[in-house]
């Protein structure tokens, strides 16, 4: 008996009580034995449940597998330690140091010992057992957070400002954060990729999946201008380290604001709609979800967004939001929400408020919910068309290639014969400018020209790899000057074009050094 | 470069006539050197430049006008031109080149002198 107290402390510090009862084992002349665990379907475990008082251990014959380690181990006594009808342990008992038998006295004892001592026992099981899940539920909600944080810094912090377009996003997770994810990625030549994804799992490994996701398709959009290209390229990345099990299903379209050409690949993501003045249109393309295996190509379509078009990209977040009957939101009634609701942000507001009607105010979200939409404005300000855009080699006299094709981008439009001649000349000694002073004449970097179309006017846009403005530093041409020797007799070209156009404009950016020409449409002739 | 360009001298009432025929860009200099040296040698009244069949002026050409221009003050010589579209002869008023050299509507009148700058 002296070891008695120390093995009930031991023994019963396990919390799995209810499956297998361990069995605190006391015996004398041997103070460790090994613990005694009793299977669920063990017969020994139903006996000694409905057992009234303290077992004979020997005299059991039982088929048990504990019973005959039991017997092995030299116990000879065995007491149950039931509370409140559920058998909670057992006190084991070695022979006596005497080595006289349990009297009926030290049995009675034993068993009151037994009665007061079990509830005591399943006090401190279930608060040993309540710790244990209050560290797990911790460990969780410090997991989800981590989680949250993740994706929260995945995230754009702000949305691009596009002339003519409205951007709009709304991403708000489950309590169990998933694997949503959306992304707008300024590109070269004013282009803007979108993205829209899905990690499967939650928490934090589709945190971190949808983290190295965003990167990897962050770094192709830069390189590749094909959608169908850069979801290949992020696909055969992702391929090697995926995890078992995880894939990322990823909608990504590349817009040209100017024109709304929208270039666009999918991989296995939910479906997004176009809100046009017919209806709603779905935007297919067949790829396999990222991840899953290397090879994969993935088709690619193009549509334009006209005026007032409207452009929404989703997670199954919102599709497959259940009611209490368990009745799915559907794409169907996504693709109707779109086809009546204006556009724009108001589509986001409208489509979650139907959504929170289906599942029933009180419902916890099931998933990530995300939407993306782009609208293209609808009003009479219309963005800019472009009417033509190549490059010309920095070669002396190809300004004659880069005016001549500019003439012809915008002989349909209402440009007198006046006003065509001054824009020639202009992009003339624009493309000069760029030519010499940009480039060097260096044939390799070429010079970029621009025509686009706007409301009542035609904009040119002539770039060079130039970083310093030139404009403020050249010197106004002065004829007299020129004429007596103290000015170089050239030095005209700048001077000229902020006289044949409309509006003169230099700009200094990543792209390079641009001069912007601007010639409004049936402008006055006369000077 | 290749030029665009070609001038031909001829001598019209004491009037040495240039007739500066494709572009007058940086590929025209020598040709207009060249002509210019040829119109002048033999002391003409003036000399009128002919860009009836010029296409194309840009700022290089600009500048070898501007040239001729201050050749042409140096020794005294009027220097007059005509055959311009209104586009080039909006571009010569622009750059004040017409201050300085007289703009005719045609080649008579370019040779006898009418119109000319009183500034030329």
């Amino acid at each position: 008996m002296t070891t008695l107290t120390g093995s009930l402390r031991r023994r019963f510090g396990r919390t799995n009580a209810l499956a297998r009862v361990p069995a605190a084992t006391a015996v004398a002349d041997s103070d460790e034995v090994p613990p005694v665990d009793i299977a669920a379907n063990d017969p020994l475990l139903a006996f000694l449940q409905s057992a009234n008082g303290p077992v004979d251990v020997e005299a059991l014959e039982l088929d048990s597998p504990a019973l005959a380690e039991l017997k092995l181990a030299g116990v000879k006594l065995a007491v149950p330690l039931v509370s409140q009808g559920e058998l909670i342990g057992v006190l084991n008992l070695g022979p006596r140091r005497s080595e006289q038998e349990y009297s009926t006295d030290d049995r009675k004892l034993l068993d009151n010992l037994a009665a007061q001592a079990a509830p005591a026992l399943r006090v401190g099981q279930l608060v040993r057992q309540q710790q244990a899940e209050a560290r797990t539920r911790e460990r969780f909600e410090q997991e989800l957070e981590v989680a949250r944080l993740i994706q929260k810094n995945f995230l754009p912090r702000e949305l691009p400002e596009l002339s003519g377009w409205h951007v709009a996003a709304y991403y708000q997770p489950a309590r169990e954060v998933g694997g949503d994810f959306y992304d707008v990625i300024p590109l070269a030549d004013g282009e803007v990729g979108f993205v829209i994804g899905d990690v499967t799992d939650k928490g934090v490994p589709a945190a971190l999946v949808m983290a190295a996701t965003r990167s990897v398709l962050r770094a192709f959009a830069q390189r590749l201008t094909d959608p169908g290209a850069v979801l290949r390229q992020v696909n055969e990345h992702l391929c090697p380290d995926m995890p078992e099990k995880m894939f990322v299903t990823c909608f990504y379209g590349v817009l040209e604001p100017t024109t709304g050409r929208f270039r666009f690949a999918n991989a296995g993501h939910d479906v997004p709609y176009v809100k046009t003045a017919e209806g709603s249109v779905e935007l297919r393309a067949r790829g396999m979800p990222l991840g899953l295996m290397p090879g994969m190509s993935y088709e690619e379509k193009e549509l334009v967004l006209h005026p007032g078009d409207s452009l929404l990209l989703h997670s199954d977040g919102i599709v497959e939001a259940h009611n209490p009957a368990r009745e799915m939101f559907g794409f169907p009634r996504l693709m109707a929400a779109v086809a009546e609701y204006p556009g724009g942000a108001d589509v986001i507001d409208r489509v979650l408020s139907d959504v929170r009607a289906h599942t029933g105010p009180e419902a916890e979200q099931e998933d990530d919910i995300t939407m993306v939409t782009v609208q293209r404005s609808a009003s009479s300000r219309d963005p800019e068309r472009m009417l033509a855009e190549f490059e010309v080699a920095s070669v002396e006299g190809n300004e004659r290639l880069a005016l001549d094709r500019v003439a012809e981008a915008v002989a349909a439009l209402d440009l007198s014969q006046p006003r065509l001649d001054r824009l020639k000349t202009a992009v003339g000694e624009a493309t000069m400018n760029a030519m010499e002073h940009g480039n060097s004449y260096r044939e390799d970097q070429p010079v970029r020209v621009r025509v686009l179309h706007g409301e009542e006017l035609v904009h040119v846009l002539i770039t060079d790899r130039g970083e310093i403005p030139q404009v403020g530093t050249a010197e106004e041409p002065d004829l007299e000057a020129k004429l007596a020797g103290l000015q170089t007799p050239r030095g005209w070209g700048l001077y000229l074009i902020k006289n044949m156009v409309d509006e003169f404009r230099e700009i200094t950016d990543a792209d390079g050094h641009t001069l912007e020409l601007t010639m409004r449409l049936g402008g006055d002739d006369d000077r | 470069m290749t030029a665009d360009s070609s001038t031909a001298v001829r001598q019209r009432d004491g009037v040495a006539v240039i007739d500066v025929v494709g572009d007058v860009n940086a590929g025209a200099e020598d040709s207009l050197e060249t002509a210019w040296a040829q119109a002048t040698v033999d002391r003409p009244e003036a000399v009128a430049l002919n860009f009836t069949g010029t296409g194309y002026i840009n700022s290089t050409g600009i500048a070898l006008i501007v040239g001729l221009i201050a050749k042409a003050r140096a020794r005294g010589l009027p220097i007059r031109a005509f055959g311009l579209s209104p586009h080039y002869r909006e571009i010569f008023e622009i750059t004040r080149l017409a201050d300085f050299l007289a703009i005719s509507p045609d080649e008579d009148t370019a040779v006898h002198g009418m119109g000319e700058s009183t500034d030329g």
